[in-house]
């Protein structure tokens, strides 16, 4: 794998994830976000932020399965993506749906179990997106790694938060729920060696 | 024929359908009357009868916008929604012992033209040239765009989405169509839409849907009371509530098939005969569209949308309150009164405030969707446990 593969694959990544939001902007303009827009922009944003999240927390397990190492350095751009769009999200739902309006938000924000803890996981993903700048990164050390695993928590509640939200039709929810299980347990140590001695193919291949 | 399907909820209870009698359950076999969409067209469903005729309507049906209360109560600002609604409903119930033929209703015979199309299609056209008399509810809300009640609709018969409904129920066949009230009635019976259409003269009613989801829409129905036609039917003393199930074919219907379609839904008899209470034929002067419950359906606006099921075929009158969709599958989360009350919240989500279709900011959503003339039947219940 070339240092050049990697740049394409960087250049993918960030297009990758910045297309829902052009889309997003281009239906809106378009008129194209249903008859309850708030709700669609809130929907779309919602489900970005989870899958690009999902990919992050992927890029572990794929190095450790594989043996292929370029793909670490796509946790980052995944991840502070994913939070711009937990961002978006989150104003889109105070700012605009609630309008600020505090005396509607305190009955979902404080009391209704699905708002808190969406609510709970963006708070845990702000810290990781601020402490993602490499001057930070340096000055933290090793408690950078200590405080990023954070993400495990604010994934999980993310994936809750997703669940609880969900009226009827919960086959997409709980198949996250699985996604973000498999994504743990391939971290768990004992997987680890396991896959280090059967499955790093890769790493076999001559260069 | 309906037996084994798949919940994904345990504690579904459903029966198969033991119907001999559903002539016109799963796809019209066997009727052979054939009404083309002119026909539809040519029946009004705008002439409003003369309030005369029934002393006790209440205000909440006069929509036209002199009548309205103008200004309008702070915490009033209804909103009804409507989309909830449908889903249709099926198991429960044993079917009643019905007489389907013949109803002993006099009816003017419809004319039936032979052929047609016999479906309803929802085009893009559908709220060219639409006809209303009122622009907005009697609180001063104004009505909620054609295309936003034609394009954001609740019927998981077809799917679990919103926009992609319209499209899917394109193609519905929703005639002939017969519904057929029976069940503790003295006078039971099976009529043909038309014929419900002719008798009773739909008129225009401006209501406020609201969804248990949070939004809403302020809808021109064109239906009339639904106490009307069971009062033809005569319910028997120990009739005390009247139980409804909707149209389901698979084929015709490609939602999540492991739901316990045909939809069902039930109201207390007393609820039923509320004048509010309308089985609708039409919106917007038109007949209605698929994805609004073609082409008949129940509207309770003082309830959350999904009480208000879709595309009805069976109305039976019960001894025992029948189960309801929602609260089979999910009984922690969905009651059998579904009144609109913003002190009680869905365990999951609050009901206190509500955003209007094409509106940017939220609003209060006053109890009873804003109806207050329905609190009576009320009375003495408590509504966070009877929710």
């Amino acid at each position: 794998m070339s240092n050049r593969q990697i740049i394409i694959i960087r250049i993918v990544i960030h297009i990758a994830a910045l297309l829902p939001l052009v889309v997003l902007i281009w239906d809106f303009t378009q008129g194209n976000l249903t008859a309850n827009p708030i709700r669609e922009v809130q929907l779309r944003t919602g489900a970005s932020a989870l899958n690009l999240l999902m990919l992050s927390l992927a890029c572990t397990p794929i190095n450790i399965l594989t043996g292929f190492k370029p793909v670490l350095v796509l946790r980052r751009p995944l991840g502070i993506y994913a939070f711009i769009y937990a961002l978006l999200h989150f104003i889109n739902y105070i700012g605009i749906d609630y309008n600020f309006n505090f005396a509607f938000l305190r009955e979902d924000l404080f009391e209704k179990r699905y708002a808190i803890v969406g609510f709970a996981s963006f708070l845990l993903l702000l810290p990781l997106a601020i402490t993602s700048f490499k001057r930070l990164r340096e000055r933290l050390g090793k408690n950078w790694m200590r405080l990023h695993w954070l993400v495990y928590l604010a994934a999980t509640l993310a994936v809750v938060h997703n669940i609880w939200q969900t009226k009827a039709d919960f086959r997409l929810p709980y198949i996250y729920g699985g996604v973000l299980v498999i994504l743990l347990v391939i971290r768990l140590r004992v997987v680890r060696n396991f896959a280090k001695r059967h499955f790093r193919w890769l790493n076999r291949i001559p260069p | 024929m309906r037996s084994n399907r798949l919940y994904f909820l345990s504690n579904s209870h459903c029966y198969p359908l033991t119907s001999t009698e559903t002539v016109f359950d799963n796809g019209n076999k066997g009727f052979d009357g054939k009404l083309t969409m002119a026909h539809l067209e040519r029946r009004s469903h705008l002439k409003r009868s003369s309030l005369s005729d029934n002393p006790d309507r209440l205000p909440g049906d006069e929509i036209t916008p002199e009548r309205l209360y103008v200004s309008r109560r702070k915490f009033i600002v209804g909103m009804g929604a409507v989309a909830a609604t449908a889903f249709l409903a099926a198991c429960a119930g044993k079917t009643p012992d019905i007489t389907t033929t013949s109803p002993d209703i006099p009816t003017t015979s419809p004319d039936i033209p032979t052929t047609s199309p016999d479906i309803t299609t929802a085009s893009p056209e559908f709220c060219d040239g639409t006809i209303t008399t009122g622009t907005a509810d009697e609180l001063g809300d104004k009505l909620t765009a054609c295309d936003d009640v034609t394009s954001y609709n609740n019927f998981y018969e077809f799917s679990y989405g919103k926009e992609n409904i319209a499209d899917l129920s394109r193609n519905f066949k929703t005639s002939p169509w017969m519904v057929t009230v029976g069940g503790l009635v003295s006078n039971p019976g099976s009529f043909s839409v038309e014929e419900l259409i002719e008798r009773y003269q739909p008129e225009e009613r401006i209501y406020r849907m609201r969804c248990v989801e949070g939004w809403s829409m302020v809808i021109p129905w064109n239906g009339f009371s639904l106490s009307r036609l069971l009062g033809d039917v005569q319910p028997k003393p120990e009739a005390k509530f009247v139980r409804f199930e909707s149209f389901y074919d698979p084929e015709q219907m490609p939602g999540d098939k492991s739901l316990p379609f045909p939809y069902f839904e039930g109201l207390r008899l007393d609820e039923a005969m509320h004048d509010l209470a309308i089985l609708s034929t039409g919106i917007y002067g038109k007949p209605l569209p698929p994805q609004d419950g073609a082409p008949i359906r129940l509207v309770v606006p003082w309830k959350y949308g999904f009480k208000s099921a879709k595309s009805i075929l069976n109305i039976d009158l019960t001894a025992e309150m029948p189960p309801t969709f929602w609260p089979t599958l999910i009984p922690e989360e969905y009651g059998f009164y579904a009144n609109v009350n913003p002190d009680v919240d869905h365990p999951r989500w609050s009901q206190s405030s509500e955003r209007r279709i094409g509106e940017l900011q939220r609003r209060s959503t006053p109890m009873f969707n804003g109806y207050d003339q329905v609190a009576a039947l009320y009375e003495g219940m408590d509504l966070t446990k009877f929710y």
